[in-house]
């Protein structure tokens, strides 16, 4: 049995903790729109990311660059631009979306191990199936809609690797078939590589409380005593039939510690941790207690159970400092 | 251009649904997407049942194309999809890449708009593997579908989401369900109340989103009746009118009008107001805010 971990890295500070920490793999991104993770100060130029693959490489760590965005027939370009730095510097494997950009990887690098991104969409065998037949990719991320059984029967069924969300931030919806942020901005997870994007945000005390607003859209409204959580627009308190609440999803952390033994037995090839756009300090604690708890199942996961510190480690970065077991657990749904 | 008309996306009684499609066998629409592509566990029809229906819209002159679900999550979901990839009497519309896997090779099917088809590459891929019209996403602009079209050069039917609430998400859960504190696996099929889902506003009572079942739509109406000249100028050949609970037909007539040239086009959206459900919206065509509405 083995389970690797995927570790998020924003910045070469969090590259170098998660490699520190124990990541078996870190992913990363360009500074621009070609990653599902395009925001100001984060990711990699040139020179950071070359010395951020020294840096894993000089320790045994993998580096995967997600270039998992669509691009358009105007900066087509730019994105096989992208897939030829991937494979002149060596990375490990690029995650890719578009099955256009897949074809062209495919056929000018066929060396370059092709990971199939959450944001493509791929929630069966048999979507999973097309990607490994047409393009040899040699593992998929499954976006966060299917319950444990499900995962069982999609691994049962592939000879492609499966790679799932352990443990960050939430989408409640599936990845890649998500056009809220752009429906309410112009600004899309797909085509930008950005949701609910920060120069949208626009925060205001007033009489009834501190107002989130998302391009003008009131997202949140907090009183007092409340924690104001990020406006992400799944994320916000909402009217439905004369009732306010979370009308989509609570702001919430995914967290599937207590699940890792079923997960580690059915097959899974790798855990992601969520949050390239998080501080090093969050990758560092988040790492730290996933290298334990994955050694740990490795070594013995009929009598594995989480640590109630290592709990509560997560629970401190947790989004709202609140966590669920999401898809996986079916009653969520 | 011919008119086309959307999948069902809400789950309306059975006698309701089948009272509808009579009415739009009627209709001056020239193609009907048939079938259940939100939610597996709805059953007021089945696949025979959509069978029926196409065969009596084939008899009245309509082109016919079943819809397959978009989220594929289980086994039976893929049973499903497996029955309506070897009906061999009517066109497929793929709503996922596991509806392509399956077609691919055969002639003839539709790249359904959750394809995530931004590129030329991607779409020649798609063509290559049989898809004889694809229809747009709806975040897609005007001017980066010209860019498509242009680039991808040979000739392919391209559809484009003209009317209706627009399908902004899918989920793993139901948020219809979730809204009566029920899990999806109870849900007491509660959607079927809403005849054009359910509204989420903001907390200052602006209308925002629709929910529908584990769809998230648009409060407002995306329409582009204003912009049928810039349509036709981007090479659409294919206009979708997503189905609503009242006035569909009269909705389909103003297209039908605006598309023969008979009215302006900005008369046929004036003329449509009073048809709507919400404010008008067509952000997404000039590359804005989805929500936005342009003069055109």
């Amino acid at each position: 049995m083995s389970l690797e971990l995927v570790c998020p890295a924003g910045s070469l500070p969090a590259l170098k903790t998660a490699v520190d920490c124990g990541a078996d793999c870190v992913y990363v991104g360009f500074k621009d729109a070609t990653n599902a993770r395009n925001f100001s100060g984060l990711n990699f130029d040139d020179k950071t990311m070359a010395d951020g693959i020294a840096y894993a490489h000089g320790r045994g760590a993998k580096v995967l660059l997600a270039l998992n965005t669509y691009p358009r027939s105007d900066n087509w370009a730019h994105w096989t631009r992208a897939v030829d730095k991937a494979a002149e510097r060596g990375v490990d494997a690029v995650i890719l979306a578009d099955p256009g950009l897949m074809r062209y990887a495919a056929r000018e690098h066929p060396q370059l191990r092709l990971h199939l991104s959450v944001q493509g969409s791929a929630t069966s065998y048999e979507a999973i199936n097309f990607y490994h037949e047409h393009f040899g990719i040699q593992r998929a991320v499954l976006p966060r809609v299917l319950s444990l059984a499900q995962v069982e029967q999609v691994i049962a069924r592939t000879p492609v690797e499966i790679e799932l969300f352990g443990f960050g931030g939430l989408c409640v919806m599936v990845e890649g078939r998500c056009a809220l942020s752009a429906y309410a901005t112009g600004e899309s997870p797909n085509c930008n590589g950005a949701c609910s994007p920060g120069r949208h945000v626009r925060w205001e005390q007033t009489d009834a409380g501190l107002e989130a607003r998302v391009n003008g859209i009131l997202v949140d409204r907090f009183a007092q005593q409340e924690r104001a959580g990020y406006p992400t627009l799944c994320k916000g308190r909402f009217e439905v039939g004369g009732e306010t609440y979370y009308a989509i999803e609570e702001p919430t952390s995914l967290n599937t510690l207590e699940l890792l033994p079923q997960i580690a037995e059915m097959g899974v090839a790798a855990i992601k941790i969520e949050g390239r756009q998080r501080s090093p300090a969050y990758v560092g604690q988040v790492t730290r207690v996933w290298r334990q708890a994955i050694d740990r199942v490795l070594r013995d996961a009929q009598t594995f159970r989480p640590e109630a510190v290592w709990q509560k480690e997560l629970a401190k970065i947790s989004e709202g400092q609140s966590q669920t077991l999401g898809a996986y657990h079916r009653p969520w749904k | 251009m011919k008119l086309a008309l959307g999948p069902l996306l809400y789950y309306w009684p059975r006698q309701r649904t089948l009272d509808f499609y009579r009415e739009v066998a009627a209709a001056p629409v020239d193609i009907v997407y048939l079938g259940e592509t939100v939610c597996s566990r709805r059953h007021e029809l089945r696949l025979p049942d959509w069978l029926d229906i196409g065969e009596q819209l084939t008899a009245a002159g309509k082109e016919v194309v079943l819809s397959s679900q978009t989220l594929i999550e289980s086994e039976s979901d893929l049973k499903t999809l497996r029955r309506i990839v070897e009906q061999a009497r009517f066109r497929v519309e793929a709503n996922d890449m596991a509806a392509v896997h399956l077609l691919a090779g055969s002639a003839g099917w539709v790249a359904g708009p959750s394809l995530n088809v931004f590129n030329p590459q991607t779409l020649a891929l798609l063509v290559e593997l049989g898809a004889r019209r694809f229809v747009a996403a709806p975040e897609v602009s005007g001017d980066a579908l010209s860019q498509l079209l242009a680039a991808h050069g040979e000739p392919l039917e391209c559809e484009v989401f003209a009317y209706g609430r627009l399908p902004l998400a899918y989920s793993a859960r139901c948020f219809t369900a979730r809204h009566f504190n029920l899990q999806k696996d109870a849900c007491e099929f509660r959607c079927i109340a809403f005849e054009d889902g359910l509204p989420l506003t903001t907390r200052e009572g602006r209308p925002f989103l629709t929910i529908n079942g584990i769809q998230t739509q648009s409060a407002r109406i995306h329409n582009l009746l204003a912009d049928l000249p810039a349509l036709a100028g981007a090479r659409v050949d294919v206009l979708r009118i997503s189905p609503q609970a009242h006035h569909t037909a009269e909705i389909i007539t103003l297209f039908a009008d605006a598309v023969a040239g008979r009215g302006t086009a900005r008369a046929a959206f004036d003329a449509s107001r009073p048809l709507m459900t919400g404010e008008a919206c067509n952000g997404f065509w000039y590359g804005r805010a989805g929500l936005d509405q342009t003069i055109a």
